[in-house]
């Protein structure tokens, strides 16, 4: 009774806030691997890119909200989120016209691009903040639980609750959803491969008659869509700050660079390493031990490895092992 | 035979054996130097007085042309460093011609770009970096047929007739592969655009002799199918047996030009490229 304990405490606060964390982080991830495959940079506008999606979809929300509209137990954010994608890829296309498009004629190195990109990043960061505020704001609506720690408790017996909010369910499924379209998309449609074919030789894909400026342009839709999901999934979790978001830029980071760059399995697989660590080195695992251990063996301390104020600490922490390591990425990436 | 005569005194054109310093790279050939322009003027593809070098850099090419007709084979042979290579890209429209014109079936092409010439039915396979490395056999056939939107899948199978060893790797990274079978790959993108004329930059590459012989006994099966063949091989000997027409480029100008027989049997072209 005591393991089954354990094991709820267990996955309550760690496995199921950190697959969900994991999910949103993956998704990120994925969007800074293909801008590094295809156009062959480190976007640091991508955090800043998210927080103009949710805040698009955000309005949006609002705006329903106020015409009572809403999508019953799901959060009405999910019928706002079309709409927020679609801004946010005028934007990212209106940014590559006018930014990106006239280094990629110079051919310039992808240090300056990375530098362009941090201009953006700060116009972006003006953008949001000018338009919504620097506050945090909620805006999940609908149920909040698929399985509240109360009803657990009665349905089981057990002493420990296990919740399973809607946010965290809605997560882990619209996820799946976009991996899937997006692999389908790469692997599978005449597009997708040509992509690939361009990330993996410029030069060869131009001689085989792929236009670059048409992947570059598909490129940013799905950027764009992969950031907007990954920031709204992360809004309705926690909630949508713009500070916080551009603080993700760094777990988001090191997802990509731990799975390895331009690698999209690879990005999936560093969101869920960064996120699992990043949460189990800071829970108190306390109650979970106590469980386990006979009552005279107890623990004393809170057994938290690192406070969470340190959580980004283990960002750079794992990506410093992996790199040692790996210098590709887990999964074989480009060498940064 | 014309050319040559500037040459007879030097044992080893190979820069790199003899140590030329780097800054005469620019220098023009002696005179006398020029290709006999054998039926050249009206061939299928014709790079004519071609003159120019990368980016702003010195000239690489000196006046240089190479032609290639239908059913022919087209070999250049040459010293590592002659501008073989950059003769090929010269005709593909990857580097800027300062001087001369690209022809194609009659029409002045030196304008276009290198995708430009891809839809008017140039393939062509690079020297390096030939494949996709990161995707399939098949899928780097497939994107060989990209600017096609009919169905490809016959010459997909025509394709794998040629090099039966594809088929069976087909789902297989190209990455994956022996250095040979990269070469079948990368042909084999070429061929998928149904080209009208293919450009192959040294086919057989790090290839064992068996597997050269036999990616020549292909080459010439494409070649009888009417497809014009213009190739860059270090394996001289070889690929002057099989050649129509035999271009000897050293310092980035035609040095001996003639059918594969004739060069193999002229003595400078012997002596001073062949070893003897
Ligand atoms: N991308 C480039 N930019 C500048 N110079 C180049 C470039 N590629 C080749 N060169 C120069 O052009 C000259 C001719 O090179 P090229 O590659 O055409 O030789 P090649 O005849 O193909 O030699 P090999 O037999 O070794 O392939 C060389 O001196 C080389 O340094
Ligand atoms: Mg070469």
């Amino acid at each position: 009774m005591d393991f089954l304990n354990a094991l709820v405490a267990l996955a309550n606060f760690v496995l199921i806030p950190a697959t969900a964390y994991g999910a949103q982080l993956a998704l990120g991830a994925l969007g800074v691997t293909l801008i590094y495959g295809i156009l062959r940079f480190s976007n640091f506008a991508h955090g800043d890119t998210m927080a103009f999606g949710t805040m698009v979809v955000i309005l949006v929300t609002w705006w329903l909200q106020s015409l009572g509209i809403s999508l019953g137990p799901l959060p009405t954010a999910l019928l706002a989120l079309p709409v927020g994608i679609a801004v946010t890829g005028l934007l990212l296309i209106g940014t590559d016209k006018v930014v990106y498009r006239f280094y990629r004629q110079q051919k310039a190195k992808p240090i300056i691009y990375v530098i362009a990109s941090l201009g953006v990043m700060f116009v972006m960061n003006g953008i949001v903040r000018f338009i919504i505020g620097v506050d945090d704001q909620r805006f999940a609506d609908g149920e909040r639980f698929i399985i509240s720690a109360r009803d657990f408790r009665e349905m089981t017996g057990l002493d420990e609750g296990l919740a399973f909010r809607t946010s965290q369910g809605l997560t882990i499924v619209v996820a799946i959803i976009a991996v899937a379209l997006l692999f389908w998309f790469l692997n599978r449609t005449r597009t997708g491969k040509s992509m690939r074919a361009f990330s993996d030789n410029e030069d060869l894909a131009l001689l085989s008659g792929i236009n670059p400026e048409r992947v570059v342009l598909i490129t940013w839709l799905i950027v764009a869509a992969l950031a907007t999901t990954a920031g709204v999934l992360y809004g309705l979790d926690k909630s949508f700050k713009p500070f916080t978001y551009f603080q993700l830029l760094l777990p988001i980071f090191a997802s990509a660079i731990v799975g390895g760059l331009g690698n999209p399995l690879g990005a999936i697989l560093g969101g869920f390493v960064i996120a699992y660590s990043e949460v189990a080195v800071t829970y108190a695992f306390r109650k979970v031990v106590g469980y386990l251990l006979p009552e005279s063996l107890e623990p004393e301390g809170l057994l938290q490895l690192l406070s969470t104020d340190y959580k980004f600490a283990v960002s750079f922490g794992i990506l410093l092992i992996v790199l040692l390591f790996r210098p590709t990425g887990i999964m074989k990436g480009k060498s940064v | 035979m014309s050319g040559g005569s500037g040459y007879e005194d030097r044992g080893n054109n190979d820069r790199s054996v003899t140590g030329t310093p780097v800054d005469h790279m620019g220098d023009p050939v002696p005179a006398g130097g020029h290709a006999e322009r054998v039926e050249g003027a009206d061939a299928f593809l014709i790079g004519e007085a071609m003159t120019g070098g990368y980016g702003g850099g010195a000239d690489i090419l000196h006046d240089c042309t190479i032609a290639v007709n239908p059913g022919e084979i087209a070999v250049i042979v040459g010293p590592n460093g002659a501008g073989k290579s950059t003769a090929m890209k010269a005709v593909f429209g990857m580097l800027n011609l300062r001087k001369g014109r690209v022809v194609l079936d009659g029409e002045d092409i030196t304008h276009l770009t290198p995708q430009a010439r891809v839809q008017k039915g140039m393939g062509f396979v690079p020297q390096t970096s030939n494949i996709f490395t990161s995707m399939t056999v098949q899928e780097n056939l497939e994107m060989g047929a990209f600017t096609r939107r009919d169905d490809f899948r016959e010459t997909m199978e025509q394709v794998y007739d040629l090099f039966p060893i594809l088929r069976e790797k087909r789902d297989q990274a190209a990455g994956e592969l022996s250095g040979g079978q990269r070469q079948q790959v990368a042909v084999g993108r070429a061929l998928m655009t149904k080209p009208k004329v293919l450009m192959l930059d040294e086919p057989t590459a790090g290839v064992s002799p068996i597997v050269m012989d036999e990616l020549f006994d292909r080459i010439i099966e494409v070649s009888r199918t009417g497809i014009p063949i213009l190739m860059v091989e270090q394996n001289a000997r070889q690929a002057l047996e099989i050649a129509d027409r035999g271009y000897v480029l050293v310092q980035g100008a035609n040095a001996h030009t003639g059918t594969g027989k004739d060069l193999l049997a002229d003595p400078d072209v012997r002596q001073s490229f062949l070893g003897g």
